[in-house]
């Protein structure tokens, strides 16, 4: 979503020259026994947005805390564009941070607000008035600059948050949870705005959000989290379409998962049977995985197609009795059973309105994908 | 109109001060001090934390260790009417007068212990009044309406910022023999002769119950005020009658509020004067009088440092009850 | 939860009465024309008069005003220090110990903490030279000493309801922990800290026992004053000070409600119209 131009597709992560702006190097925070964080190494790269996805928990928000300077680390090193952060307080750090809470101070007007920061730098009077003047348009705040921040309301002090943060010209920015606290339409509107003003001024971000809806939005590459690690980092396509463990697969968007075992292991395809399934797997590309173990097949709903009729072969299928079906506009979501008992979700899109023969309740049907469509995941 | 004033004044001042600020801070001899203090080992957190400890410890914790020494001199005709602790004995040699006498004296003395005695029974009765008139109250402010709350508050709170001692004076003016009280059921009638009231212990308690009534009020309050008021629709949902949710749920929540308010009112009680002064009787014995007299009228300063000294050892326990609490209810806001 | 209770209701009216009735009839009394006080003689206002012209009475007014006013500025700067200690300095070493000698005047028996005290000043006098002897200055020291207490926990209650993300925001931005307390942290937390300077004068102001331990010739306050009036009995211009003190007391406490009442209706009207504004 990041780079919507396909000429400008810069992915720094791959080119092997490229030098990282951000370094965190095997950063571990404990408070007494607990582990928050644990033996984080991650590199970013300038103009960036990176995401920081997980649940509640898994320490997203401190290793957050301690790229601002806010918590200091029990181990390990950051480092942005290569200078040591060890020891330098917050306000002393090029980094900015956008709070949750948004954290307006209630006494100042929007202008003193934005303001602030530059004040603290000591430039000029007149200087200052400019540069708030011009964030403040970015943002499209300028007919509110007098007001005070309880005359606002909660999309428009964020506005004022993320202006307070960015017109200082920071080399990272940080956001946390920057739009868990709007309603849905506003949090899409936002979503979108967000990424153009990021293009626009060529910061680099880092957000942090347990919304994995939001992370595929905003970011160009996410980290995964769980219990203070990170399972995973890529592209939103690489997370959704190449999980390397169940747990991120079930973590981001939905997920049918079937346990089974490997019963042919070619560097071109692999077969899986499955107790589950009640058939067998076929894919059309190799994995690494111990012969004879336990794996699991990864299907995501919208890889699945349902029809009356059979399918041409007799793998990548199944029988299956429609139990549920959830009609949500755009698309339709199908609870089916297998015959083993196991329940498969299925989604397929509304492409037309009204079709008189429309799959129904309690009907069998065929379930099908292609050889492609499964993703094996070994842990 | 006004409030732009008000407005304008605040930010006109927050301005200079902030501005005042700034120029300390960037002058040469402030950086040089931080400078300076820095290569030292001192930083500026250590300076603030210093500030109210230093003065704690001088003016609160080194009088008790002046009290506990004086505790063991001997009175002497002389101002200060003690003799000194410490004596030089010729070449490096001290020698420590403990003089245990006043500590015996005291425990000897029927005197002491009965006003010790008495001190901590009024001290204990007063609180459980407080506590039965005051729950109520504080429980009827924190369920009432929020106009009615605000005005009810203001009358708890109005009683605490009027003087101390004019608030037990009026008591006077009730309980005397010729008072308002005696006048009032004289002339209806119920009684013949006026009730002796005054100079009594029972104008003690009340003197103690009424002055220390809003102390327990308002911390129960505001440990009542906190309280989720949906656990008592699941309890009501659940099948429990209203007075068994008030002692299951209710009371056990507000425990830490009903402690903080007792200790609040218990320990000051013990060592309550003023009371006992103007309302109580010559034998009305409370050792916060006993140290008053030795003091004022006997001048003998050693004993009173050991009456202190003993209603401290007395009161520790509750003490350390109260800053526990204190100290829950602190981070209970969190 | 609107069933009132007979027996809470019936419990806070006899409360309020027990709390009213001798305050009020002090006050009904204070306008009665009989020295006897408690027995009614007629309406007159001579006993106000009185009050004005008792020269005694007014310079022990102002010198308990003059020491709660000092009292309650080094109280308050001393308070919020140490409230801002102990509620944003995280665990450091000693911090029970701080915690406990701020919070230790709230109960502590006024004999024992006015004796304590009297003997630290005659120790320094006999050591240093200084205090020279006891008056407006000992009785200063001694008043901040216990009313640091209530300052300290109100400052600390407050703290601890405030969002420490503002704190942290500002120096995010820049700002170094000073500047932080001066210009986002101490605005916000004013109104805890006037209510505490309040709090510290009126302590003061109408303390007792403390100030006659440490006074000294020359140094009546005004409670000193009263104090030696009532010993002997009631005192019908005592009736009227107190009259007079009742109203003062009435009288802040409802302008600072209804002003309150009116910034809230202010905020209100704002953060609807913020709402509407934006639909």
């Amino acid at each position: 979503m990041a780079n919507a131009n396909p000429e400008k597709k810069i992915e720094p992560w791959n080119d092997p020259h490229a030098t990282p702006y951000v370094r965190i190097e095997r950063m571990t925070k404990k408070f007494g026994d607990f582990v928050a964080v644990n033996d984080v190494s991650l590199n970013i790269y300038q103009r960036e947005i990176f995401c920081l996805l997980g649940g509640s928990g898994c320490g997203k928000t401190t290793l957050l805390r301690m790229l601002a300077g806010f918590e200091v680390p029990t181990s390990g090193t950051v480092f942005i564009d290569g200078e040591d952060m060890a020891g330098i307080p917050p306000y002393e750090r090029p980094v900015n941070m956008m709070f949750q809470s948004y954290a307006l101070f209630p006494h100042m007007t929007v202008e003193k607000q934005v303001g602030f920061g530059l004040e603290q730098e000591g430039l000029p009077r007149a200087d200052i008035r400019k540069r708030v003047g011009d964030m403040l348009e970015i943002v499209k705040m300028t007919p509110y600059a007098k007001r005070k921040p309880h005359q606002l309301s909660g999309g428009q002090r964020q506005r004022v948050a993320l202006a307070r943060s960015l017109v200082k010209r920071p080399k990272l920015l940080l956001l946390d949870e920057p739009l868990g606290a709007l309603d849905r339409k506003l949090r899409e509107h936002t979503q979108f705005e967000l990424v153009n003003i990021q293009e626009r001024l060529g910061v680099t971000f880092v957000v942090v959000t347990h919304d994995q809806e939001e992370s595929m939005t905003l970011a160009s590459r996410i980290g995964v989290m769980n219990h203070g690690e990170i399972v995973q980092v890529g592209t939103p396509t690489d997370i959704y379409e190449y999980p390397n463990s169940r747990f991120v697969a079930d973590f981001i968007g939905s997920v049918n998962m079937f346990e089974g075992r490997l019963i042919e292991d070619e560097p071109d395809h692999v077969r899986i049977e499955s107790g589950e399934l009640g058939g067998t797997f076929f894919i059309d590309h190799g994995v690494s995985a111990p012969p004879g173990g336990t794996v699991w097949v990864a299907l995501r709903p919208e890889k699945i197609a349902l029809s009356r009729e059979a399918p041409l072969g007799n793998e990548n299928r199944a029988r299956a009795t429609v139990k549920e079906i959830a009609y949500m506009g755009d698309l339709s979501i199908y609870l089916t059973q297998l015959t083993s008992g196991k329940i498969v979700r299925v989604t397929q899109p509304n492409t037309v309105r009204h079709p008189e023969d429309r799959i129904t309740w309690d009907e069998q049907v065929y379930l099908h994908w292609h050889p492609s469509s499964g993703v094996v995941v070994t842990q | 109109m006004a409030r732009q004033a008000y407005v304008s004044l605040g930010e006109l001042i927050s301005h200079a001060l902030a501005r005042l600020i700034e120029g300390v801070t960037h002058s040469p001899p402030y950086l040089w001090s931080q400078r300076w203090l820095r290569q030292r080992g001192v930083r500026g957190r250590g300076l603030v934390i210093g500030v109210p400890y230093l003065w704690s410890l001088l003016f609160f914790a080194i009088p008790f260790v002046i009290v506990l020494k004086i505790a063991f001199s001997e009175t002497q005709l002389a101002m200060p009417p003690y003799a000194p602790l410490i004596e030089w004995l010729g070449e490096q040699a001290l020698a420590i007068k403990l003089h245990f006498a006043n500590f015996t004296f005291l425990l000897k003395d029927p005197l002491y212990t009965r006003a010790y005695m008495t001190s901590l029974e009024i001290a204990s009765v007063s609180t459980v009044f407080c506590l039965l008139i005051g729950y109520p109250m504080a429980y009827g402010i924190a369920r009432a309406t929020p106009a009615w709350r605000n005005v009810l508050l203001m009358m708890v709170v109005l009683p605490f910022w009027t003087s101390f001692l004019l608030r037990v004076y009026a008591w006077i003016g009730l309980l005397r023999s010729n008072g308002v009280i005696n006048n009032v059921l004289m002339a209806l009638g119920i009684i013949d002769h006026p009730l002796v009231m005054l100079q009594t212990d029972f104008a003690v308690y009340i003197g103690i119950v009424y002055s220390y009534l809003p102390f327990m009020v308002l911390p129960l309050y505001a440990n009542l005020e906190k309280m989720d008021l949906t656990l008592l629709e699941a309890a009501a949902d659940l099948g429990c009658r209203p007075t068994r949710a008030f002692f299951r749920i209710t009371l056990p929540l507000s425990m830490s509020g009903i402690i903080a308010g007792a200790m609040l009112v218990f320990i000051p009680a013990v060592g309550e004067f003023v009371i006992p002064s103007l309302l109580g009787g010559p034998d009305s014995l409370m050792i916060g009088k006993v140290l008053w007299n030795e003091f004022f009228n006997n001048r003998d300063w050693p004993v009173a440092s050991a009456v202190a000294i003993a209603m401290l050892v007395l009161l520790v326990v509750p003490i350390m009850v109260f800053q526990y609490f204190q100290g829950r209810q602190m981070t209970a806001h969190r | 939860m609107q069933r009132r209770s007979f027996f809470v209701l019936t419990m806070l009216a006899f409360g309020f009465a027990f709390l009213y009735i001798p305050i009020l009839s002090m006050i009904v009394f204070s306008f009665n024309v009989s020295k006897l006080v408690t027995v009614w003689g007629g309406f007159s206002t001579k006993w106000y008069a009185a009050l004005f012209h008792d020269a005694q009475m007014l310079n022990s007014a102002q010198l308990s005003i003059k020491i709660a006013s000092l009292n309650a500025t080094g109280a308050v700067i001393l308070g919020t220090v140490a409230g801002l200690v102990l509620a944003r300095f995280g665990n450091f070493k000693g911090r029970t110990l701080l915690s406990g000698m701020t919070t230790a005047p709230l109960v502590m028996p006024e004999v024992i903490t006015g004796l304590s005290l009297l003997l630290l000043f005659v120790a320094m006098e006999q050591a240093f030279g200084w205090p020279q002897g006891r008056g407006v200055t000992t009785i200063t020291l001694a008043h901040i000493t216990f009313s640091m207490a209530y300052v300290t926990v109100v400052v600390q209650s407050r703290l601890t309801t405030f969002d420490e993300a503002l704190e942290e925001a500002a120096m995010d931005l820049g700002a170094r922990p000073a500047k932080v307390f001066f210009v986002i942290t101490l605005p916000i937390i004013l109104p805890a800290i006037i209510s505490g300077w309040l709090l510290a004068f009126t302590l003061s102001w109408d303390d007792l026992v403390i100030t006659s331990f440490v006074s000294g010739p020359g140094s009546t306050t005004l409670p000193m004053l009263i104090f030696s009036k009532v010993r002997l009995g009631v005192s019908p211009d005592i009736n009227a000070l107190a009259t007079i003190l009742v109203s003062i007391v009435t009288v802040g406490i409802v302008a600072s409600a209804l002003w309150m009442q009116r910034q809230e209706r202010i905020r209100q009207r704002d953060v609807q119209m913020a709402l509407a504004a934006n639909e």
